[in-house]
């Protein structure tokens, strides 16, 4: 796809929002943890339960699985049977017995093929069905969750969480978790088979083994920190990488290509040397498997035919119990290649929950017996005593006490990390306040159903936020239901038509991934149209129309203002000329409002805004000065 | 299958990466002939210990010390070799395959510093990640089962060989299931090949989806379509679940099949060597040994399987990765040498035409024959409004992409006569939208400046921070020019970036300056004492994108661009009394204020 126009790409805003607030680390509360905690065991049963369909007829399909295990031990059944009662039978060789055996060993060998059909398929309804469900239950609470929280997690990792470590779980159950179970069911079968046969043949080839059994769980801690440090290192690889993408423009113009050529390739180098030292040592134990079986062969041989050949076995039961070691060994091998896969897929399924136990810290009270729906009309705002703070951080906002009257447009102004987002952020209920409350209608905000208040309140972001789709798509998104004929209503009342004109397709044109084919200011133009379409009671607007050129951006405003139609807004004002033609203007500073009042009122009075406002009007008349 | 272009492209890889990394290849292949030969070695160690040990003692009842020692010992020592045989093979097979990732993850990231923006712009952030990231993997993925499918086949050889110098028709019969074995395989990656496909189109469907979905999160939740985002993803989950239930279905009907075949083998071995016993014609050992071989090759034969199910996702990887290596356009650079300039330097543009592609494919005219002259020294705004092509001339003149007509002088040189990092040198460029490295303040300033010849020292660094009024923040950080800002670090807020980003320009001491828009969320006041410092800077040409009068009115000339074209050409002044449509751009807030003033005036009238 080759999207582009050059012109102000979005390129580089990795960063969601890079707003108005002060720098800080990230915080730690109210984001999404790593990793469930809990151990192995109530990881799998917690995953169960979110996925329930996974379980749905597990038990046939378990019993299917057995019995398809026992197919494999056929094979050494049938070298006994055959060497025993046929080859060297008393008499000479028993040829009809042996066809009646081979006959009947081949009728077991297709049920059970049958026996793990049924089984594959079932198990891959079942789990598809059931992985579904938690893809989609965990894509919709990240959604659910509110945007701070969202915030705290590259967008990268969290596609990763509903995609690749659902994937992770069902290769596993699938794949690993299949392979893992036949395999345990074999070590079972044989070992019993392998008792029967010999009892102290069996212990000997058990002896040989129960090192490396018990060795498996601490090889598979250090070779789970070996990959812990790939996957680490993959990360830091790809991130300089898309340095060299994202930051393309930059790199050109500061001729930053060496420098960053380097650090690339550390981040190249240490992803080899990390994966190559987590292979070669996953290899060094299935090696170590292997010389554990062929000695286990050896032995068996050896010790079987010594204590063996007195009587004690039949050279068939010693042949059968050569393959039975087969039959052991390389579901051990299996297995420990599993084991890891399966540390990987509870790695997975940690991270998919810790989704799932993310609470919402702005919860939709839509369940709640508080749920009040506000009616269509006038809206009026009124915060009380409201204060705010990040997580772990200090107050942004202290004791905002303001009254925002219905069909009113206020201007919200203030110098950078005053705290005016914030405002607006707690106003549309993008946060909840630390203290206080906001009432819409004489209603808490947090008593409104989202479905209510979203209809209600729309707030138009600073970055206008595109999907790949056409720009009709793209400004319907505010209302699906919308015809073509409102789209183009929309456009023409916003006075937009000679800049849609100007496009290729004009609104059917494809605006690129995340609207990159457009630049900054023409994707602000697409939000505000959004809105203007959604129709709300009260709008936001969050420095919306800063990268629009002027004329534009008072030719928006003042459609925007819906004189006629009664409409509350809020703009928080990156230029004065806002707060010139607002009915109210609040200036915030440090996070308190220090004046409240009509410009006409505050221009003059000798505060904060006067201050303000005299700047603005020297940079807005010094060219004639 | 075998015949298609893709059998032959798979190879070719393969072949790439044999070229690439021939000494530890080697050696895993050398490592599986071990592995391979010892393994099936086992099965005829195994006969021959049956006839003269096994047989013979349990006959008699009896059997020397020497000659269990020597069963035993015979068979360990095979098993020790396929122990060795193992480890030396997937040992190397690791080290091959993570030397090539490596080795392409480089070439390909020094394509993406090489190639020019136009190539960039034309490939999405994404793919090129997975270029780098998931299309190298593919690509050499094969090279894990590869040395193991070489082993296979010393197996199948020393295996034949043993095989049909104990019995030619049972080793006749334990044969027919190789074929069988192979040729089941090749049906099953064949029925599989679309459907795996297809669930791999899926995932990366589903992943768009969610992509797009949380990058766009806050559009989402204003709007309130979250419902609707979940039932769009939602749908190509349950695809995408489809999809695989498709797979497991076509890999439950095959696995059985390929798993029964050699057992069935054995089973007819069996049987027919019962027979030959019976006539006489061979010992009870050569049925133990093809029967005991037959079962261990049944699973290293399917390692052929694996080889031929890799080659197409090997070979789409590395079409994948081919086109990013094979990408033409370099960006071209001259000889030329520009001398120092203690006055600054005159930048120009002469006849500039500019193309943009659409996603469509189709191209348009973005800039029609641009004529602009910057004089040393001098200040020059370049106003426009929104989406009228001011940024993409911005890019032209620092030369981040080349016209596709017309020249860009500097000090009268075509730009693409300079020497490589000639022009990164002295000009300086700063977007509108601020890329931040993973890295620290102090590195994201520099950019590697300190390393270089000219050497930048941390007062130099603070002098910009101080001259891009970025000092105060960054000495409140808690480790200041040491913080780590990017996306593991500190977030910074838009107009804390953006006099990084200035700051990052200056510490180069540019003699000309570009800056688009570079100032917009910076507050008005901050942002006029940083172009005021500027101006008042000796030596420096400044090309400023702008809205606001005040960075305007800093300016000496200003050039008004509407629909990629130069309207008009003057001082501000000048275009005031000339330029209807400038006026009415720069005076939108004056007008509208003043409007509204009266209006209000009206209403109280």
């Amino acid at each position: 796809m080759s999207d582009v126009r050059p012109e102000d790409r979005g390129r580089g805003q990795v960063e969601p929002d890079p707003r108005t607030e002060p720098v800080t680390d990230l915080p730690s509360q109210g984001r999404i943890a790593v990793a469930s905690s809990g151990g192995a065991m109530a990881t799998v049963r917690r995953g169960l339960q979110l996925s329930p369909e996974i379980l749905v007829g597990i038990w046939l399909t378990l019993a299917l699985a057995a019995v398809s295990t026992l197919g494999r031990i056929i094979v050494p059944i049938g070298v006994q049977q055959t060497v025993d009662t046929g080859i060297v039978a008393d008499g000479g060789p028993d040829v009809g017995r042996i066809v009646l055996l081979v006959v009947l060993a081949a009728l077991a060998v297709l049920v059970t093929g049958l026996c793990s059909y049924v089984v594959n398929v079932r198990l891959f309804k079942a789990t598809e069905a059931g992985l579904a469900t938690l893809r989609i239950k965990a894509f919709r609470r990240i959604h659910d969750l509110s945007t701070l929280t969202q915030n705290t997690e590259r967008r990268g990792a969290l596609v990763s969480r509903v995609t690749s470590d659902v994937d992770t779980i069902s290769t596993f159950v699938q794949f690993g978790g299949l392979i893992l179970f036949i395999s345990l069911g074999q070590i079972v079968v044989a070992s019993v088979l392998m008792f029967v046969y010999s009892w102290w043949l069996a212990l000997l080839v058990w002896g040989l083994f129960l090192p490396l059994f018990l060795s498996l769980r601490p090889l598979q801690k250090v070779l789970s920190v070996y990959f812990g440090r790939v996957r680490e290192n993959i990360g830091l690889m790809l991130g300089g990488i898309s340095e060299s993408v994202v930051g393309a423009d930059t790199i050109r113009a500061y001729g930053a290509e060496a420098r960053t050529q380097k650090r690339i390739d550390a981040g190249v180098e240490q992803h080899r040397s990390s994966a190559t030292r987590a292979g070669v040592f996953a290899s060094t134990i299935f090696a170590t498997g292997t010389l554990v079986s062929g000695l286990a062969v050896a032995a068996v041989v050896g010790v079987g035919v010594w204590f063996g050949a007195p009587g004690s076995l039949t050279i068939g039961e010693l042949l059968a119990f050569l393959f039975l070691v087969q039959l052991f060994t390389q579901p051990v091998q299996i297995a420990t290649e599993m084991l890891n896969e399966l540390q990987n897929a509870i790695a997975g399924w940690r991270r998919v929950i810790a989704v799932l136990e993310t609470e919402a810290d702005v919860a939709d009270p839509v369940d709640s017996d508080r749920a009040t729906v506000i009616p269509p009309g006038p809206v009026t705002a009124r915060f009380e005593d409201v204060s705010y703070a990040y997580p772990d951080g200090p107050l942004v906002l202290r004791g905002i006490d303001l009254e925002i009257p219905a069909q009113t447009r206020v201007a919200v102004v203030g110098e950078t990390g005053s705290g005016k987002t914030t405002l607006a952020k707690l106003l549309t209920r993008l946060q909840d306040p630390a203290g206080g409350r906001i009432l819409l209608n004489g209603v808490d905000l947090r008593d409104v159903p989202f479905s209510s208040l979203r209809r209600r309140v729309v707030l138009v972001p600073q970055e206008g936020f595109l999907f790949d789709v056409s720009l009709r798509d793209n400004i319907r998104l505010a209302r699906p239901d919308a015809h073509d004929s409102d789209v183009d209503l929309v456009v023409t009342e916003l006075g937009l038509q000679p800049w849609v004109a100007g496009l290729p397709h004009g609104l059917d044109t494809r605006v690129g991934q995340r609207g990159e084919s457009l630049s900054a200011g023409e994707r602000q133009l697409v939000a505000v149209a959004r809105a203007y379409l959604a129709d709300p009671d009260l709008l936001v607007l969050d420095e919306a129309t800063s990268a629009v050129d002027p004329a534009t951006e008072v030719r928006l405003n003042r459609a925007l203002d819906g004189l006629t139609r009664g409409r509350t807004s809020v703009a928080i004002a990156h230029r004065l000329s806002t707060a010139e033609s607002a009915d109210l203007v609040v200036v915030v500073d440090a996070g308190r409002v220090v004046e409240v009042g009509s410009h006409a009122e505050l221009v003059n009075a000798g505060g904060a805004y006067s201050v303000l406002h005299t700047s603005w009007v020297a940079q807005r008349s010094s060219v004639e000065a | 299958m075998p015949d298609s272009p893709t059998f032959r492209e798979g190879l070719g890889v393969i072949g790439r990466g044999i070229r690439d990394e021939p000494r530890t290849f080697t050696l895993a292949v050398l490592g599986s002939a071990l592995f391979g030969g010892a393994l099936a070695g086992s099965g005829w160690v195994l006969g021959q210990v049956t006839d003269a040990v096994l047989v013979p003692a349990f006959r008699d009842g009896v059997v020397s010390a020497s000659d269990a020692w020597a069963a035993a010992g015979a068979m360990a020592l095979v098993g020790t070799l396929t122990a060795v045989g193992v480890i030396i093979r997937r040992g190397y097979a690791t080290v091959t395959q993570y030397r090539l990732q490596a080795r392409y993850r480089r070439a390909v990231s020094r394509q993406y510093l090489r190639l020019p923006l136009a190539w960039h712009r034309r490939h999405p952030t994404g793919q090129l990640l997975s270029n780098a990231n998931a299309d190298v993997e593919a690509a050499f993925a094969i090279f894990a089962p590869l040395p193991f499918s070489f082993g296979v086949a010393v197996m199948l050889v020393v295996a034949g060989v043993t095989m049909f110098d104990a019995d030619p028709v049972l080793a006749a019969v334990a044969f027919t299931v190789l074929p069988m074995l192979v040729l089941a395989n090749g049906f099953y990656q064949r029925v599989m090949s679309p459907r795996v496909a297809r669930a791999q189109q899926l995932r990366a469907d589903v992943s768009d989806v969610a992509h797009e979905s949380f990058e766009g999160a806050l559009v989402v939740k204003t709007l309130g379509r979250e419902t609707e985002e979940t039932t769009r993803f939602s749908d190509r989950s349950h695809e995408l679940r489809r999809a695989n239930v498709s797979v497991g279905r076509a890999r439950g009907a095959f696995e059985p099949v390929i798993e029964a075949l050699p057992t069935l083998g054995t089973l007819v071995v069996l049987a027919v060597g019962t027979v030959r016993v019976a006539d006489g014609a061979i010992e009870a050992g050569v049925v133990v040994q093809i029967a005991y071989q037959l079962t261990l090759l049944a699973f290293p034969v399917r390692a052929i399987g694996w080889v031929l199910a890799e080659l197409p996702r090997s070979t789409v990887g590395w079409r994948r990765v081919a086109a990013v290596l094979g990408a033409e356009g370099r960006m071209a650079f001259g000889t030329t040498t520009l001398p120092a300039a203690p006055d600054g330097r005159a930048l120009s543009a002469r006849g500039v035409d500019h193309d943009v592609v659409d996603p469509d494919g189709s191209t348009q005219r973005l800039l029609h024959g641009i004529d602009l002259d910057v004089p040393r020294g001098s200040t020059v705004a370049v106003v426009g409004s929104t989406g009228s092509g001011k940024s993409t001339l911005t890019t032209l003149l620092v030369r981040l992409v080349d016209p596709v007509a017309g020249r860009v002088l500097l000090d009268g040189t075509d730009v693409r006569d300079v020497v490589a990092g000639g022009l990164a040198s002295t000009v300086a460029y700063v977007p509108q939208s601020t890329f931040v490295f993973d890295d620290t303040i102090r590195g994201n300033i520099t950019l590697g400046l300190e390393d270089g010849p000219i050497g930048v020292g941390d007062d130099e660094v603070w002098a910009a921070l101080r001259a891009a009024r970025a000092e105060a923040f960054v000495r409140a950080l808690p480790d200041g020019l040491d913080t780590r800002v990017g996306e593991r670090g500190a977030s910074l807020s838009g107009g804390q970036r953006q006099r990084l980003a200035i700051a990052r320009a200056l510490v180069r001491r540019p003699s000309v300056l570009v800056l688009d828009d570079a100032t917009s969320a910076v507050d008005p006041t901050v942002e006029q004492q940083i172009l005021a410092g500027l101006r008042g800077t000796d030596g420096v040409t400044v090309v400023v994108v702008a809205y606001r009068r005040s960075t305007i009115s800093l300016a000496d000339t200003v050039v008004h661009v509407v629909h990629g074209r130069v309207h008009d050409t003057g001082s501000h002044t000048e275009l005031m009394g000339r330029d209807e449509a400038y006026r009415n751009l720069v005076e939108a807030y004056a007008r509208d204020a003043a409007e509204r003033e009266q209006l209000a005036a009206g209403g109280q009238a």
